[in-house]
């Protein structure tokens, strides 16, 4: 059989409905890509695959049945991961968990069992440190906004976190990376898309946006950070291990003096 | 707020809060139900470190420097010539919720140096434990010094505000403490210990009876020791943190190399090396009593009273005890698997679930994540390519680290970098 190549939207369901029409069609030379990175490979049949909510319902019910709530949540974050041929893997995964007449999840000696739960595990840890590493700031309109750049697609997994958080306070994270955001207006949450002024520089505080008072704070914060620090156990290399420098840019307390 | 009286306050009274190194925020669940602020679900989130590593989660300050005793190891002793501050209750709470909305801490953690008397300085922490949760409606995490001395009713209701409650033991012997803390009666930090677990046990004895008792610090008490100031052997140390854990049910004992900061002629001079892998050693140690199994005795005991610095003190035990090896991967039990030098607690989980499927073997095993440098001598698996040969402990040790990586001897954080 020829090499087939699955184009999908980019959405979860997108992929889950190109996973329904592999075993569909019992398609066993295939590659899944997202339409955005889309290598267009040469000699393959290529098919645009649409999104269907009830086939990628399916698939997932399917997948719940037969494997544990970890594993499915696993495929999940691991498929926000955005990497290259990732879907691939879960692919494989997923064909493994359905052929198979006993419980998989952890049968580690498995590639893809194991490429899978490593995967999942990076996008878990960008997930704890954006829970940490977000820094609201006060803007005039009294909203708490913080933007984020981060690898993976964390945005909807640390939503939760943020609104059992701060339920009292309005707030905004911005992914400006993948340019959408989330939005609590102190009932409900809300994806959401901005546009920012030319001149909005995402790693100052600026006087036009952000309130009086945050300024006064971030010096507090910065300097707060600075009394800390016991320099006769200086150790720099854990430092930047536990706080990598792609974060430093949005962190206030790493910012030059104000 | 006036922002630049606050600002000078804030430095003094967070340097000298610095060398208190109890910093988790974990172990308390306060879940946010009345769309108040603040939510501690029982995992510590880290917001940032400081360049010597530590994690900050907490604002960590003193109420104040301002302090009666004199204590030879303490910033804050009163013959210290320092600058002095004071906060006032207010203060803290708006800097604790400032902060906590800016998503840069998980709440707060507040000491004091003893200014007039216990009671009085305890009866202050308290007051802005009760502002942060009654007035500003806030769930995020308290802890609260305990000051040596305070009264029963005070230590009773810090634990009805503040999630975990400690007071620092800091010399481990009565000996050492008579000599370095000539005001401190060693009693006195015992009787607000006891007091808190004794509300501790109270608490959920009448919690299963009425179910809306209020909780009594839901995140335990912990207690600090500082190493390398008066002397203590390793097993002192241990031992002490082990009856600690026992007879007050800790959560957590911390250890703190003692920095140099006196000229005082009874401890290390100023420049002296900070003990930090002898520090990181006992954390190990501490480690592999509370999720390893293993008890004290067999990792310092009178024959062996120093923690090894060049090894980890599962692998020095592993080398005393040559006689449990090699432990069968596909047949031992948990307890056995996790004493396996270069096997984390991680990988033993993930031994008992694969070897379900199959028989492991070396390249299962690597895949996992053991440490294979330090393993191969102690284990059998399905693969005869690294049959154990019979060799001495000295043998085995000197091999280990002539092949160590950089990891293995780094120096490094205490609490993340343990075994495997
Ligand atoms: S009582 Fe506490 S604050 Fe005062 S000198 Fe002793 S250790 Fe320092």
């Amino acid at each position: 059989m020829q090499h087939k190549s699955l184009i999908y939207d980019g959405t979860f369901e997108g992929f889950l409905s190109c996973v329904f029409y592999v075993f569909e069609y019992k398609l066993s030379d295939v590659t899944i890509q997202n339409e955005f990175v889309n290598q267009n490979e040469l000699f393959a049949d290529t098919e645009t695959i649409l999104t269907d909510k009830q086939k990628s319902n399916r698939v997932w019910k399917g997948l719940k049945q037969k494997a544990s709530t970890l594993t499915s949540t696993k495929i999940y974050y691991a498929f926000l991961s955005e990497q290259p041929k990732v879907e691939n893997v879960l692919l494989d995964y997923i064909q493994y968990i359905f052929k198979s007449s006993e419980k998989v999840d952890t049968d580690f000696t498995q590639p893809s069992v194991l490429k899978t739960s490593q995967i999942a595990k990076n996008v878990s840890r960008e997930k704890h440190r954006m829970e940490a590493f977000v820094r609201f700031k006060l803007t005039k309109d009294n909203i708490y906004f913080a933007n984020i750049e981060p690898n993976f697609n964390v945005l909807p997994l640390i939503a939760r976190h943020f609104k059992s958080r701060y339920a009292d306070q309005k707030w905004i994270i911005y992914d400006i990376r993948r340019n959408y955001g989330l939005f609590y207006d102190l009932l409900k949450l809300d994806f959401i898309d901005l546009d920012f002024p030319d001149n909005f520089d995402f790693s100052k505080t600026s006087s036009d946006f952000f309130s009086e008072q945050e300024f006064d704070f971030q010096k507090l914060w910065k300097d707060y950070f600075d009394s800390t620090n016991i320099k006769e156990r200086k150790n720099m290399k854990l430092h930047v291990r536990h706080v990598p420098k792609r974060y430093w840019k949005y962190l206030s307390e790493k910012q030059p003096n104000l | 707020m006036s922002f630049e009286r606050t600002l000078e306050k804030l430095k003094i009274l967070a340097d000298a809060a610095k060398y208190d190194v109890s910093c988790s925020s974990s172990g308390s669940k306060r879940t946010n139900t009345n769309k108040g602020l603040g939510d501690s679900t029982g995992m510590g989130i880290c917001h940032s470190y400081t360049e010597d590593g530590r994690c900050v989660s907490l604002l960590k300050i003193l109420l104040t420097n301002h302090c009666i005793f004199d204590c030879a190891y303490c910033v804050t002793r009163k013959s210290n010539d320092v600058k002095r501050a004071a906060f006032k209750v207010q203060e803290v709470v708006d800097l604790t919720i400032n902060f906590y909305r800016r998503n840069y801490i998980e709440g707060l953690f507040l000491s004091s140096g003893i200014f007039k008397s216990a009671d009085y300085t305890m009866e202050r922490l308290v007051a802005v434990a009760k502002k942060l949760r009654l007035e500003e409606n806030f769930n995020g995490y308290i802890h609260l010094k305990s000051i040596p001395g305070a009264s029963d009713e005070l230590m009773r209701e810090a634990g009805l505000y503040a999630d975990r409650l400690s007071v620092n033991i800091e010399i481990p012997t009565k000996s050492g403490l008579k000599l370095l803390a000539p005001d401190k009666n060693f009693d006195d930090f015992i009787k607000p210990m006891e007091k808190v677990k004794n509300e501790i046990i109270q608490y959920k004895s009448e919690k299963k009876i009425i179910k809306s008792t209020p909780k009594y610090a839901p995140a335990g008490q912990s207690t600090q020791m500082i190493v390398g100031a008066s002397g203590e052997n390793d097993f002192q140390i241990l031992k002490t943190a082990e009856h600690y854990y026992k007879n007050y049910n800790l959560k957590r004992v911390y250890y703190s190399g003692y920095v140099p900061i006196s000229y005082d002629d009874r401890l290390p001079s100023i420049g002296s090396e900070v003990p930090m892998l002898r520090e990181n050693r006992l954390y190990q140690s501490d480690w592999l009593t509370r999720f390893y199994g293993f008890q004290t005795n067999e990792i310092v005991n009178l024959n062996h009273q120093q923690l090894d610095l060049d090894i980890d003190p599962k692998l020095s035990w592993a080398l005393r005890n040559l006689h449990e090896f090699p432990v069968d991967v596909n047949k031992a039990d948990k307890r056995m698997l996790a004493r396996i030098p270069g096997v984390g607690m991680k990988s033993v989980t993930k031994i008992l679930m694969a070897r379900k499927y199959r028989r492991l073997n070396w390249d299962h095993l690597k895949k996992i994540g053991i440490a294979f440098n330090r393993a191969q001598y102690f284990l059998v698996c399905d693969s005869n390519l690294f049959e154990r040969r019979d060799l001495p402990a000295e043998k085995i040790k000197a091999n280990i680290l002539r092949n160590s990586n950089s990891k293995y001897d780094k120096l490094l954080s205490p609490q993340l970098n343990l075994f495997s």
